[in-house]
C-alpha cells in the first residue's frame, strides 16, 4: 500500500521534479512559435484583413496577438520559475554540505562507491607513509586534511569544491535576469520623439498611447544629416547633432548621436532611430539680369515672393529633390513690372540650362537645403543593469558547471601486519572519463612512489 | 590569389574530404580516413585564408567600405562551414573517431556549395544599424554554438543508425559492416552531451552579445522580435537536453531525437527566420 501524500509534500515534489523542468522547457519552445507566425501587437484592423471575424475573436481571445505578455505564457514562465526556484532549494542544501563540509573519513562503504580506487601493502611505519603521502597528494593534486581515528591514518583532498556551484549561479541568474526584466516594465518605458532641426523638445510620446511623458529637461536638435556610400544609395550614416538643455542650462553641447552610439541624460537614453524632411526647403537661386548682366544671389523658401533687379519678382511654386531623374529641380514663377507671369523648370544639374530662354532674366539653381527632423528612440529601463548582472553570471555559472568538476581523493593508512595498508580512491563530481584518465596517471605515479 | 578562388578551393577540399568518407565508411581502410581528415585540414586552412583574403579585400575597396567578413548572408553561410569542420577537428583530436567526419563535413560542404552558387557574394558597405563590435562577438558566437550542434546532430544520426540495427540483431553481437566502423552508441552519446555542452554556452553568450548590442542600438534588449524568439526557442530545447540527461529514461534514443530537433530548430531560426519571417535581422537575407 502506498502511503497518500500530504497535499502541501505533494505539490513541493511536483515544483522539484525535473520531469516538470523538461516538460516546461518544451512547452515554453512550442508556444513561442505561434507569436513568431502571428504578427504581434498589430491594429484590429490589420488583423482583420489577414484572419476573417470568426478567427480574429478566437485569436484575440486566446491573446495570440500579445501573447508574450498573455496570462498564459506569463503562468508558464512563473511555473518555470517556481520549478527552478524548488529544484535549487532541494538539492542546494546537501550540495553545500558536500562543497563546505567535506566526508574527511571514507570507510569501506564509502570506498565501494568509487569507480576509481586502488590498494598497495608497502613495508615501513604508518608514520612515514603517512609522511610520504601527504607530500605525494600535495605535489600530484592538493594538500591533504590529516584525521587520525584508532591508529588509523586517513587524507582528504579536494580541488575546486565551488565547481558545485555552477549550476546554482545559473539557475539564479535566470530569476535575476527575470527581475532586472520587471524593474524595467514596472519603471521604465520606451518612448519616441520626432525633433525638427533647430527646435526644441522637453517631451516624448510611449508606444501605443497618446499621453506624453514629461522628460524634465529638453533636448534640441541643432543638425540632422544622412550619408550615402560613394556611388550607392545604402545609408552609410544617420547623425543627429543634440544638445541637452537642464533648467536653462546647457549640459552638452551638439553632441553627435549616430545609430550604435546613443546619448544619455539622468537614466534617459536617446537613439538615432528614424528621420524625415519637414517638406521646408531653402533653395539658393542665382539671378542674373540679362539686359545689365546684375547677379543677385538668394536663398527663398517654397511660395515665398522676392524682388528681381530691375522691378519684377519672383517665387518658387514647388521644389523637388528628384525631379523625374533629373536630380534636384525648382519649379520658379517670375511677375514681371507689368504684372505678366511666366513658370518655368530650373534643375540643379543643368545651370545653363535656363540661360537659353529667351527671357529677361535667367536663374540657376546653386543649392538646396532640406530642414529636416530626427526620430528619435526614447528609452528608461532602470532594469537593464540588473539583466546585464544576470547575464554575466549565467555565462560564468554555466561556465563553471560545464567544464569544472569537483574532484576528490580520499587515503586510508592503517597498518596491516607488519606492513603498512594503503588505500587510496577519487570520485569527480561531473566528467568521469577526464578524471578517470588523470586517476591512471596518479597510479602510475603512486606505484613507483611507494616502490621506491 | 583572390578569396573567392580560395573559397573555391575550401569547398573542393572538402567535397573530396566528404567523398573519401564515404569510401572508407564502404571499405573501411584506414588510410582513406586519414587521407580524408587531411583534406579538411586543407580546407580548414584554405578557408581561414579566404576569410582573412576577403576581409583584406574589403579594405582595398573604394568608399571606406571595410569590416569583417560577416555582415550578409553569403559571409555568414560561409563562416558557419568553416565554424563547423573547426569545431569537427577539435572533437576529432579528442575523440579519435573518423567515421564520424562522415556525417559532420557534409554539412559544412552543403553550405559552402549553396553560398558558392546560389548567393551574392559581393562585399557590401555597412548600414548603420551593423557597424558595431557587437556584429563580430555575436556573429562568431553564435555560430561557434551552431557548428556544436551541427556536429551533435551529426552524432546523433549515426547513434540512431547503430541503435536501430543493434537493436534488431540479437545481443551481444556487435553490429557487423559499415556499423563496425561507426564509434560505440555509448561515445556517440557522450560526443552528442559534450558537442552540445560546448554549443549552450556559445549560444548563450551568442544570445547576450545580440541582446546587449540591440540596447545599445535601439535601446531594447529584448523585443520579441521572430529572430531573438527562435533563437530562445533553440535555447530552451537544449536547455530541456541538458537537464534530460539528469533523468533517465532521457538518455540515448530520446537524447539523440532532442539533439536532431534542436539542429532543425537552429537551421530555421538561422534561415528560416530571414527566408520566411520578417523583422530586424532582414539584413542577413
Amino acid at each position: 500500500m502506498r502511503e497518500k501524500k500530504n497535499p502541501i509534500d505533494a505539490l513541493w515534489d511536483f515544483f522539484c521534479s525535473l520531469r516538470l523542468t523538461i516538460v516546461t522547457l518544451i512547452l515554453l519552445a512550442v508556444t513561442s512559435i505561434i507569436g513568431t507566425v502571428i504578427q504581434q501587437n498589430l491594429s484590429p484592423e490589420e488583423y482583420l484583413q489577414e484572419y476573417s471575424e470568426g478567427t480574429y475573436k478566437l485569436l484575440d481571445s486566446l491573446q495570440f496577438f500579445d501573447m508574450y505578455h498573455s496570462w498564459w505564457f506569463l503562468a508558464l514562465l512563473g511555473v518555470f520559475s517556481l520549478n527552478l526556484i524548488a529544484c535549487s532549494l532541494k538539492r542546494f542544501p546537501r550540495v553545500w554540505k558536500a562543497a563546505t563540509e567535506p566526508v574527511l573519513i571514507a570507510d569501506d562503504s564509502l570506498f565501494q562507491t568509487f569507480s576509481n580506487v586502488d590498494e598497495h601493502l608497502v613495508s615501513g611505519s604508518v608514520d612515514d607513509v603517512k609522511n610520504r603521502m601527504e607530500t605525494f597528494l600535495r605535489q600530484r593534486f592538493a594538500g591533504p586534511i590529516v584525521t587520525e581515528k584508532d591508529g588509523v591514518v586517513h587524507l582528504f583532498s579536494q580541488k575546486m569544491p565551488y565547481a558545485r556551484f555552477g549550476v546554482y549561479v545559473t539557475h539564479l541568474s535566470i530569476l535575476i535576469i527575470f527581475i532586472g526584466a520587471i524593474i524595467g516594465s514596472l519603471w521604465g518605458y520606451k518612448a519616441y520623439v520626432n525633433i525638427v532641426e533647430g527646435s526644441t523638445e522637453s517631451r516624448v510620446w510611449p508606444r501605443g498611447s497618446n499621453a506624453p511623458i514629461d522628460l524634465g529637461f529638453s533636448v534640441r536638435c541643432d543638425e540632422f544629416s544622412v550619408s550615402f556610400y560613394e556611388g550607392s544609395d545604402r545609408p552609410k550614416e544617420f547623425k543627429s547633432l543634440l544638445t541637452v538643455i537642464d533648467d536653462g542650462k546647457v549640459i552638452t553641447e551638439r553632441r553627435p548621436v549616430i545609430v550604435n552610439d546613443p546619448l544619455s541624460y539622468k537614466g534617459i537614453t536617446f537613439y538615432q532611430s528614424s528621420y524625415g524632411t519637414t517638406g521646408d526647403t531653402l533653395l539658393k537661386i542665382k539671378a542674373t539680369l540679362k539686359s545689365t548682366g546684375e547677379t543677385v544671389d538668394l536663398t527663398v523658401r517654397q511660395g515665398q515672393q522676392v524682388a528681381l533687379p530691375g522691378g519684377a519678382s519672383m517665387r518658387v511654386l514647388n521644389f523637388a529633390p528628384s525631379f523625374q531623374n533629373f536630380g534636384p529641380g525648382a519649379r520658379l514663377e517670375v511677375v514681371d513690372a507689368g504684372g505678366n507671369r511666366t513658370s518655368f523648370l530650373v534643375l540643379k544639374a543643368f545651370p545653363g540650362f535656363d540661360a537659353q530662354r529667351n527671357t529677361d532674366y535667367s536663374f540657376t539653381l546653386s543649392d538646396f537645403q532640406q530642414r529636416y527632423y530626427t526620430g528619435l528612440q526614447v528609452a528608461k529601463d532602470p532594469g537593464v543593469w540588473v539583466v546585464w548582472l544576470g547575464c554575466t553570471l549565467m555565462v560564468v555559472g554555466s561556465m563553471v558547471a560545464f567544464f569544472l568538476s569537483h574532484r576528490r581523493i580520499w587515503v586510508t593508512i592503517q597498518p596491516i601486519g607488519k606492513k603498512v595498508g594503503v588505500k587510496i580512491g577519487g570520485a569527480a563530481h561531473r566528467n568521469q572519463p577526464g578524471f578517470e584518465l588523470f586517476f591512471d596517471e596518479l597510479k602510475k605515479n603512486l606505484k613507483s612512489e611507494l616502490g621506491s | 590569389m583572390t578569396s573567392s578562388l580560395c573559397f573555391n578551393l575550401a569547398t573542393g577540399a572538402y567535397f573530396a574530404s566528404m567523398v573519401l568518407f564515404v569510401v572508407y565508411l564502404a571499405s573501411r581502410i584506414n588510410g582513406t580516413a586519414l587521407l580524408a581528415n587531411l583534406l579538411a585540414y586543407a580546407g580548414l586552412a584554405v578557408h581561414t585564408a579566404a576569410i582573412g583574403l576577403r576581409w583584406y579585400e574589403s579594405y582595398q575597396a573604394p568608399g571606406g567600405v571595410g569590416h569583417a567578413p560577416l555582415s550578409n548572408l553569403y559571409e555568414s553561410v560561409v563562416f558557419f562551414a568553416w565554424t563547423i569542420i573547426l569545431i569537427y577537428l577539435i572533437i576529432d583530436l579528442k575523440y579519435r573517431q573518423r567515421a564520424v567526419g562522415a556525417f559532420v563535413v557534409p554539412f559544412a560542404f552543403v553550405a559552402m556549395i549553396w553560398a558558392q552558387l546560389r548567393l551574392n557574394d559581393s562585399i557590401e558597405p555597412l548600414v548603420p544599424a551593423l557597424q558595431s563590435n557587437w556584429l563580430t562577438y555575436h556573429v562568431i558566437t553564435c555560430f561557434l554554438g551552431y557548428a556544436a550542434f551541427a556536429v551533435a546532430c551529426g552524432v546523433s544520426i549515426m547513434y540512431l543508425i547503430k541503435i536501430g540495427k543493434e537493436e534488431k540483431t540479437p545481443s551481444n553481437n556487435p553490429a557487423g559492416g559499415v556499423l563496425s566502423i561507426f564509434p560505440s552508441t555509448k561515445i556517440l552519446d557522450d560526443i552528442n552531451y559534450k558537442a552540445i555542452m560546448i554549443g549552450f554556452p556559445l549560444l548563450s553568450l551568442g544570445i547576450i552579445t545580440g541582446a546587449a548590442w540591440a540596447n545599445y542600438a535601439w535601446g531594447t534588449y529584448w523585443s520579441w522580435d521572430p529572430k531573438e524568439t527562435w533563437s530562445l526557442i533553440v535555447w530552451f530545447i537544449y536547455a530541456a537536453f541538458l537537464h534530460a540527461r539528469f533523468t533517465r529514461g532521457w538518455v540515448g534514443r530520446k537524447a539523440a531525437w532532442l539533439s536532431i530537433i534542436g539542429f532543425c530548430a537552429t537551421i530555421f531560426c538561422y534561415l528560416g527566420v530571414n527566408l520566411i519571417l520578417s523583422g530586424l535581422h532582414s539584413y542577413g537575407g
